[in-house]
Protein backbone atom coordinates (compact mmCIF):
# COMPACT_ATOMS: atom_id res chain seq x y z
CA UNK A 1 0.00 0.00 0.00
CA UNK A 2 1.28 3.47 -0.87
CA UNK A 3 0.25 6.85 0.45
CA UNK A 4 -0.51 9.30 -2.39
CA UNK A 5 1.60 12.47 -2.48
CA UNK A 6 0.01 15.43 -4.25
CA UNK A 7 1.91 18.35 -5.76
CA UNK A 8 0.63 21.90 -5.33
CA UNK A 9 3.06 24.41 -6.85
CA UNK A 10 6.26 24.20 -4.81
CA UNK A 11 4.49 22.29 -2.05
CA UNK A 12 3.58 18.67 -1.48
CA UNK A 13 0.37 17.62 0.23
CA UNK A 14 -0.19 14.30 1.91
CA UNK A 15 -3.33 13.17 3.64
CA UNK A 16 -2.80 9.88 5.43
CA UNK A 17 -6.05 7.96 5.03
CA UNK A 18 -4.92 4.40 5.61
CA UNK A 19 -4.18 2.33 8.69
CA UNK A 20 -0.44 2.84 9.06
CA UNK A 21 1.40 -0.44 9.13
CA UNK A 22 5.18 -0.45 9.43
CA UNK A 23 5.86 -1.16 5.79
CA UNK A 24 3.52 1.55 4.53
CA UNK A 25 5.13 4.06 6.90
CA UNK A 26 8.65 3.23 5.76
CA UNK A 27 7.64 3.23 2.09
CA UNK A 28 6.08 6.65 2.60
CA UNK A 29 9.32 7.96 4.09
CA UNK A 30 11.20 6.95 0.97
CA UNK A 31 8.49 8.11 -1.47
CA UNK A 32 8.28 11.54 0.13
CA UNK A 33 12.02 12.17 0.02
CA UNK A 34 12.16 11.08 -3.61
CA UNK A 35 9.24 13.33 -4.49
CA UNK A 36 10.85 16.33 -2.75
CA UNK A 37 13.99 15.66 -4.77
CA UNK A 38 12.13 15.21 -8.07
CA UNK A 39 9.90 18.23 -7.75
CA UNK A 40 12.27 20.54 -5.92
CA UNK A 41 9.60 21.12 -3.30
CA UNK A 42 10.09 23.79 -0.65
CA UNK A 43 7.39 22.73 1.75
CA UNK A 44 5.35 19.71 2.77
CA UNK A 45 2.10 19.39 4.68
CA UNK A 46 1.32 15.98 6.15
CA UNK A 47 -2.29 15.82 7.29
CA UNK A 48 -3.01 13.27 10.02
CA UNK A 49 -6.73 14.00 10.53
CA UNK A 50 -7.74 10.42 9.71
CA UNK A 51 -5.02 8.79 11.81
CA UNK A 52 -6.50 7.44 15.03
CA UNK A 53 -3.36 5.96 16.56
CA UNK A 54 0.36 6.75 16.53
CA UNK A 55 2.60 4.35 18.41
CA UNK A 56 6.29 4.87 19.16
CA UNK A 57 7.41 3.27 15.90
CA UNK A 58 5.16 5.38 13.70
CA UNK A 59 6.13 8.45 15.76
CA UNK A 60 9.78 7.72 15.07
CA UNK A 61 9.16 7.27 11.35
CA UNK A 62 7.28 10.58 11.20
CA UNK A 63 9.87 12.44 13.31
CA UNK A 64 12.64 11.03 11.12
CA UNK A 65 10.99 11.98 7.83
CA UNK A 66 10.54 15.54 9.07
CA UNK A 67 14.22 15.72 9.96
CA UNK A 68 15.26 14.11 6.67
CA UNK A 69 13.12 16.56 4.68
CA UNK A 70 14.67 19.45 6.61
CA UNK A 71 18.11 18.14 5.71
CA UNK A 72 17.12 18.27 2.07
CA UNK A 73 15.86 21.83 2.49
CA UNK A 74 12.09 21.28 2.61
CA UNK A 75 10.00 22.43 5.55
CA UNK A 76 7.38 20.04 6.90
CA UNK A 77 4.24 20.91 8.82
CA UNK A 78 2.10 18.20 10.46
CA UNK A 79 -1.59 19.00 10.63
CA UNK A 80 -4.80 17.59 12.06
CA UNK A 81 -3.37 15.54 14.93
CA UNK A 82 -6.44 14.23 16.78
CA UNK A 83 -6.96 15.01 20.49
CA UNK A 84 -6.76 11.31 21.40
CA UNK A 85 -3.52 10.93 19.45
CA UNK A 86 -1.95 14.00 21.09
CA UNK A 87 -2.90 12.73 24.56
CA UNK A 88 -1.57 9.24 23.86
CA UNK A 89 1.74 10.52 22.48
CA UNK A 90 2.37 12.61 25.59
CA UNK A 91 1.30 9.71 27.87
CA UNK A 92 3.84 7.58 26.06
CA UNK A 93 6.52 10.18 26.64
CA UNK A 94 6.99 10.74 22.92
CA UNK A 95 7.54 14.40 22.16
CA UNK A 96 7.77 15.39 18.54
CA UNK A 97 9.87 18.41 19.39
CA UNK A 98 11.15 20.65 16.62
CA UNK A 99 8.26 19.47 14.49
CA UNK A 100 6.02 22.22 13.15
CA UNK A 101 2.33 21.63 13.53
CA UNK A 102 -0.94 23.34 12.67
CA UNK A 103 -4.59 22.63 13.39
CA UNK A 104 -5.64 21.79 9.86
CA UNK A 105 -4.49 21.66 6.26
CA UNK A 106 -5.44 25.26 5.58
CA UNK A 107 -3.44 26.60 8.51
CA UNK A 108 -0.60 24.27 7.64
CA UNK A 109 -0.33 25.81 4.19
CA UNK A 110 -0.53 29.31 5.69
CA UNK A 111 2.29 28.42 8.06
CA UNK A 112 4.46 27.27 5.16
CA UNK A 113 3.70 30.42 3.20
CA UNK A 114 4.67 32.60 6.16
CA UNK A 115 7.88 30.69 6.77
CA UNK A 116 8.91 30.62 3.16
CA UNK A 117 7.90 34.22 2.55
CA UNK A 118 4.95 33.61 0.27
CA UNK B 1 -20.68 -9.51 21.50
CA UNK B 2 -17.45 -11.33 20.93
CA UNK B 3 -15.61 -10.58 24.15
CA UNK B 4 -12.47 -12.55 23.61
CA UNK B 5 -9.96 -12.85 20.83
CA UNK B 6 -6.47 -14.11 20.27
CA UNK B 7 -4.24 -12.77 17.51
CA UNK B 8 -1.10 -14.55 16.37
CA UNK B 9 1.80 -12.15 15.79
CA UNK B 10 4.03 -13.85 13.26
CA UNK B 11 4.61 -10.90 10.95
CA UNK B 12 3.99 -7.19 10.92
CA UNK B 13 0.43 -7.61 9.61
CA UNK B 14 -0.35 -9.22 12.93
CA UNK B 15 0.40 -5.87 14.58
CA UNK B 16 -2.35 -4.21 12.51
CA UNK B 17 -4.82 -7.05 13.19
CA UNK B 18 -4.19 -6.90 16.94
CA UNK B 19 -4.65 -3.14 16.90
CA UNK B 20 -7.95 -3.40 15.00
CA UNK B 21 -9.28 -6.15 17.27
CA UNK B 22 -8.31 -4.05 20.30
CA UNK B 23 -10.07 -0.97 19.01
CA UNK B 24 -13.23 -2.91 18.28
CA UNK B 25 -13.35 -4.64 21.65
CA UNK B 26 -12.58 -1.45 23.60
CA UNK B 27 -15.30 0.37 21.67
CA UNK B 28 -17.77 -2.44 22.44
CA UNK B 29 -16.90 -2.31 26.13
CA UNK B 30 -17.71 1.41 26.07
CA UNK B 31 -14.35 3.15 26.25
CA UNK B 32 -14.23 6.73 24.94
CA UNK B 33 -12.07 7.76 22.02
CA UNK B 34 -9.06 8.77 24.12
CA UNK B 35 -8.97 5.49 26.04
CA UNK B 36 -9.54 3.59 22.79
CA UNK B 37 -6.43 5.30 21.41
CA UNK B 38 -4.49 4.49 24.61
CA UNK B 39 -5.50 0.82 24.49
CA UNK B 40 -4.85 0.49 20.76
CA UNK B 41 -1.44 2.11 21.12
CA UNK B 42 -0.51 -0.16 24.03
CA UNK B 43 -1.52 -3.22 21.99
CA UNK B 44 0.53 -1.96 19.05
CA UNK B 45 3.63 -1.58 21.24
CA UNK B 46 3.22 -5.05 22.74
CA UNK B 47 2.60 -6.65 19.35
CA UNK B 48 5.61 -4.90 17.88
CA UNK B 49 7.84 -6.22 20.65
CA UNK B 50 6.69 -9.75 19.81
CA UNK B 51 7.35 -9.13 16.12
CA UNK B 52 10.77 -7.53 16.70
CA UNK B 53 12.24 -9.76 19.34
CA UNK B 54 10.62 -13.17 18.97
CA UNK B 55 9.64 -15.62 16.25
CA UNK B 56 6.03 -15.90 17.21
CA UNK B 57 3.70 -14.96 19.97
CA UNK B 58 0.15 -13.88 20.55
CA UNK B 59 -1.97 -11.07 21.86
CA UNK B 60 -5.02 -12.13 23.85
CA UNK B 61 -7.82 -9.64 24.37
CA UNK B 62 -10.56 -10.26 26.92
CA UNK B 63 -13.30 -8.15 28.40
CA UNK B 64 -13.16 -8.43 32.18
CA UNK B 65 -15.15 -7.31 35.21
CA UNK B 66 -13.53 -5.97 38.36
CA UNK B 67 -14.25 -8.03 41.49
CA UNK B 68 -14.83 -5.28 44.02
CA UNK B 69 -16.92 -2.77 42.11
CA UNK B 70 -18.15 -4.53 38.95
CA UNK B 71 -16.42 -2.10 36.63
CA UNK B 72 -15.74 -3.36 33.14
CA UNK B 73 -12.38 -3.34 31.49
CA UNK B 74 -10.16 -4.85 28.86
CA UNK B 75 -7.35 -7.26 29.59
CA UNK B 76 -4.49 -7.47 27.12
CA UNK B 77 -2.03 -10.32 27.45
CA UNK B 78 1.08 -10.50 25.26
CA UNK B 79 2.65 -13.95 25.35
CA UNK B 80 5.71 -15.21 23.53
CA UNK B 81 8.21 -18.00 23.68
CA UNK B 82 11.09 -15.74 22.72
CA UNK B 83 14.48 -15.22 24.35
CA UNK B 84 13.01 -13.59 27.43
CA UNK B 85 14.23 -10.33 28.95
CA UNK B 86 17.52 -10.45 30.85
CA UNK B 87 17.14 -7.29 32.82
CA UNK B 88 13.56 -6.31 33.51
CA UNK B 89 14.63 -3.10 35.21
CA UNK B 90 16.37 -1.79 32.08
CA UNK B 91 13.43 -2.31 29.74
CA UNK B 92 11.17 -0.24 31.99
CA UNK B 93 13.43 2.81 31.72
CA UNK B 94 12.36 5.51 29.27
CA UNK B 95 14.73 5.71 26.33
CA UNK B 96 16.31 2.27 26.79
CA UNK B 97 16.34 0.49 23.44
CA UNK B 98 18.14 -2.36 21.73
CA UNK B 99 16.32 -1.90 18.42
CA UNK B 100 17.12 1.71 17.55
CA UNK B 101 13.59 2.77 18.43
CA UNK B 102 12.55 5.52 20.81
CA UNK B 103 12.72 3.28 23.88
CA UNK B 104 9.20 4.38 24.74
CA UNK B 105 7.51 0.99 24.32
CA UNK B 106 7.15 -0.79 27.65
CA UNK B 107 7.30 2.23 29.96
CA UNK B 108 4.77 3.82 27.61
CA UNK B 109 2.45 0.83 27.83
CA UNK B 110 2.63 0.97 31.62
CA UNK B 111 1.53 4.60 31.59
CA UNK B 112 -1.23 4.04 29.03
CA UNK B 113 -2.84 1.15 30.95
CA UNK B 114 -4.06 0.89 34.56
CA UNK B 115 -2.44 -2.40 35.51
CA UNK B 116 0.82 -3.80 34.22
CA UNK B 117 2.61 -7.01 35.05
CA UNK B 118 5.58 -8.59 33.36
CA UNK B 119 6.96 -12.08 33.79
CA UNK B 120 9.98 -13.22 31.88
CA UNK B 121 12.33 -16.17 32.00
CA UNK B 122 15.50 -15.92 29.93
CA UNK B 123 15.31 -18.63 27.28
CA UNK B 124 11.66 -19.38 27.90
CA UNK B 125 9.67 -16.34 26.99
CA UNK B 126 7.79 -13.36 28.26
CA UNK B 127 4.22 -12.74 29.34
CA UNK B 128 2.98 -9.21 29.82
CA UNK B 129 -0.48 -8.70 31.32
CA UNK B 130 -2.15 -5.31 31.27
CA UNK B 131 -5.64 -4.09 32.11
CA UNK B 132 -7.49 -0.86 31.46
CA UNK B 133 -10.68 -0.15 33.44
CA UNK B 134 -13.63 1.96 32.43
CA UNK B 135 -13.73 5.16 34.43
Amino acid sequence: MRIPILKLGRYLLISVQVELDDQTALQFQEDLLNKIHQEGSLGVVIDLTSVDMIDSFIAKVIGDVVEMSNLMGAKVVLTGIQPAVAITLIDMGVSLQEVQTALDLEQGLERLQQELGG
Amino acid sequence: MNNQSCIEIGNEWGIVSARQAGRELSKNIGFGSVDQARITTAISELARNIYLYTEIGQIELTSVVKDNDGREGIKVVARDKGPGIENLRDVMVDGFTTSGGLGAGLPGVKRLMDEFDIESMPGEGTTITTVKWLR
